[in-house]
């Protein structure tokens, strides 16, 4: 074993993670069949010329990753000139490549629409974190009695469901009491009014409940598991023969040590939790990354494609350190281990 | 056969079974039930697109004319035949990997978990989508690929389980007398460790059948299937306006269906080989002796009782 401290290790992954991915990133969308200048810009008139240009301000002449002839002729410069080094030189400055559809800079694309799936995927897994830790705790109370017994079979339910079809399912409940789509009603009121952030909060009930139910059954049934194993740990035993009474045993006992698992659980499905954004996203026309991914692939985009991916990878990675930093604060066990 | 036993005693589980037997008799006998053959091409009368339920079709017809009820028929085909075999190749490479990597420790155990916790964060289906935009939509692509991705909780629940089963003694006494590693992996290792691998591999068919109806419904389904997700993608962009929901509302229903079956069995079977604890302090006594009493009659041949958590 390493004797690594834990943080540097997991900062360390985090920082390979993401260079795999960007790499990935780069090698996928680079081995598309056909000319990737006449992929990349779809437009048949393009001149012999105006191609060639394109070739070199994307570097495309270049060779893909390393110049070998170059780096035995022992000049590095050159031979670390090439489309990956282009590729990663754009990507620092923030450049993304503009999009087929409607020629607007990616970049700008996504800054537009991030925040927006922020929200949805932020208020929902708030919900389902919520929903999932208060009925779980409850079921393994209760275990064995009806409440557990219901409460199980609504987990299993939600599980197998799968995210998009809860959503539609939703949207024909809620027909004429909640807004069927999008995220403003359009002309409604000025952006940054009160008015217009209720006027969003209205339009985010839906898609917010269908995410949150959709977590909070693996959330429950995971809470629901721990909690029972706790609530036969002798130190509960104890705390009941000093006489504490039952909430307070959950509250103080059980509560906070199953938090733990809850936290890696959480962060483990984060990636899975931006799936199911896509998915609502598309139900409900929320115009956030993920329907914007899902309009790319209708129509072959690949710029915006590769970069909502790079996006959102980028974003459950960074996440997941951001989970095991809490973790380690919330145990601190891991930091000696 | 024990297991078997175990399971027949689980209602939720036989429900499970039940439920699925149902899909797979849809499956593999679509053409006779079917009152209409899906693949063939219609011309429908206009009176005939998007109709509502009627005794010709008895679940409506979709935006071509198409009968409904033979299209969900068809439809068990693709997601079971999707969910079985990605599930299968998972599982082999999950076993695969779970067993080198918790049997021989170290380095390569390492490096194995390491691509494992690299693939756990990388979200799953912004990838399987991106991969499947570029390379094309088809069948064998998207169970290809789906397979590839999907071993890596299967691999963290086998290697769990060898750590603990290597330690026991008669896989010491096995390499004491000289038995090859190969040779205990295969025999003696990976039998202990099997029935916990099918319980997760069931539950898997679930996830996979349901990876593949997201794919479909976001549109990137093999176009030349009719497979509920791409039922559900057409109905959701041609008939939800046009409130069809005869169209809307059965392929969804058919995957809750097979993934709850899947799901009912793979719990189940789960509870069979990991059994957790069956009581605990909260509880009244009262309620306790209720709970413990019926101590299921011990086999007459015990397995080895898979106790440690994975």
């Amino acid at each position: 074993m390493t004797r690594t401290g834990y943080l540097p290790r997991k900062l360390l992954f985090a920082l390979v993670t993401l260079g795999i991915v960007i790499t990935f990133n780069f090698v996928l969308f680079r081995v598309l069949p056909g000319d990737p200048v006449k992929m990349l810009f779809r437009n048949p008139r393009l001149t012999q010329e105006a191609q060639e240009r394109i070739r070199v301000q994307f570097g495309l002449d270049k060779p893909m990753f390393l110049d070998t002839e170059a780096l035995l002729n022992g000049d590095l410069g050159a031979a670390f000139d090439s489309q990956f080094t282009a590729y990663l030189r754009n990507l620092a400055q923030g450049n993304l490549g503009v999009s087929f559809a409607n020629r607007q800079d990616v970049g700008e694309l996504l800054r537009e629409r991030v925040w927006r799936t922020v929200l949805l995927v932020f208020s929902g897994e708030l919900l389902a974190i919520f929903l999932g830790m208060a009925v779980g705790l409850l079921a393994a109370w209760k275990r064995g009695t009806r409440i557990d017994a219901a409460a199980l079979i609504l987990g299993l339910l939600a599980w197998a469901l799968p995210t998009f079809f809860l959503g539609i399912i939703l949207l024909l409940l809620a027909r004429g009491v909640l807004p069927a789509g999008g995220m403003v009603t359009p002309g409604y009121a000025q952006p940054g009014t009160l008015a217009y952030w209720l006027d969003v909060a209205k339009h985010l009930i839906l898609p917010a409940t269908t995410l949150a139910i959709v977590n909070a059954s693996g959330y429950m049934l995971i809470m629901r598991s721990s909690t029972v194993e706790i609530l036969a740990e002798d130190y509960i035993l104890t705390a009941k023969a000093k006489g504490l009474s039952n909430l307070r045993i959950l509250r103080d006992h059980a509560l906070k040590n199953a938090m733990l698992p809850m936290v890696t659980l959480i962060a483990l499905t984060l990636g899975y939790t931006v799936g199911g954004a896509i998915q609502v996203e598309t139900v409900f026309s929320w115009p956030g990354i993920g329907r914007l991914v899902y309009d790319s692939v209708a129509k072959q985009d690949y710029p915006v494609l590769q970069g909502a991916f790079l996006l959102l990878a980028v974003s459950v990675i960074l996440a997941n350190l951001l989970a095991d930093i809490l973790y380690s604060a919330l145990d601190p066990r891991v930091r000696l281990g | 056969m024990n297991y078997l036993r175990q399971f027949a005693r689980k209602p939720m589980g036989m429900i499970g079974a039940a439920m699925l037997l149902v899909v797979v008799a849809a499956a593999i006998f679509a053409p006779l039930i079917a009152p209409y053959d899906p693949y063939a091409r219609v011309r429908a009368a206009p009176d005939q697109i998007l109709a509502p339920p009627s005794p010709q079709h008895i679940l409506g017809t979709d935006d071509a004319g198409k009968d409904v009820f033979s299209q969900l028929l068809y439809g068990a085909r693709v997601s079971l035949l999707v969910g079985f075999t990605a599930s299968l190749v998972s599982m082999v490479i999950g076993s695969a990997v779970g067993l080198v990597a918790g049997y021989y420790g170290g380095k390569v155990d390492t490096v194995l978990m390491r691509v494992v916790d690299f693939l756990l964060v990388i979200p799953y289906l912004p990838l399987v989508l991106v991969i499947i935009a570029v390379w094309g939509r088809g069948l064998w692509k998207i169970i290809f690929v789906i397979a590839i991705l999907g071993w890596t909780f299967t691999a963290r629940l086998v290697r769990a389980q060898t750590l603990s089963v290597k330690q026991r003694q008669y896989i010491l006494r096995a390499r004491a007398i000289g038995a090859s590693n190969p040779r205990i992996i295969l025999r003696h290792v990976l039998p202990q460790v099997m029935p916990l691998i099918v319980a997760q591999t069931v539950l898997d068919i679930s996830a996979t059948i349901l990876a593949e109806a997201s794919l479909s419904f976001l549109g990137l389904g093999d176009p030349t299937l009719v497979s509920w997700g791409n039922m559900l993608n057409f109905a959701f962009e041609r008939a939800i306006s046009r409130q069809a929901w005869w169209f809307l509302l059965p392929p969804g229903f058919a995957i809750l269906w097979v993934s709850l079956a899947l799901i009912l069995i793979g719990t189940s079977l789960e509870e069979i080989v990991n059994p957790r604890i069956r009581s605990h302090h909260l509880f009244d006594a009262r309620r306790m002796v209720a709970l413990v009493l019926p101590v299921p009659p011990r086999p007459v041949n015990p397995p080895e009782p898979v106790k440690e958590d994975a």
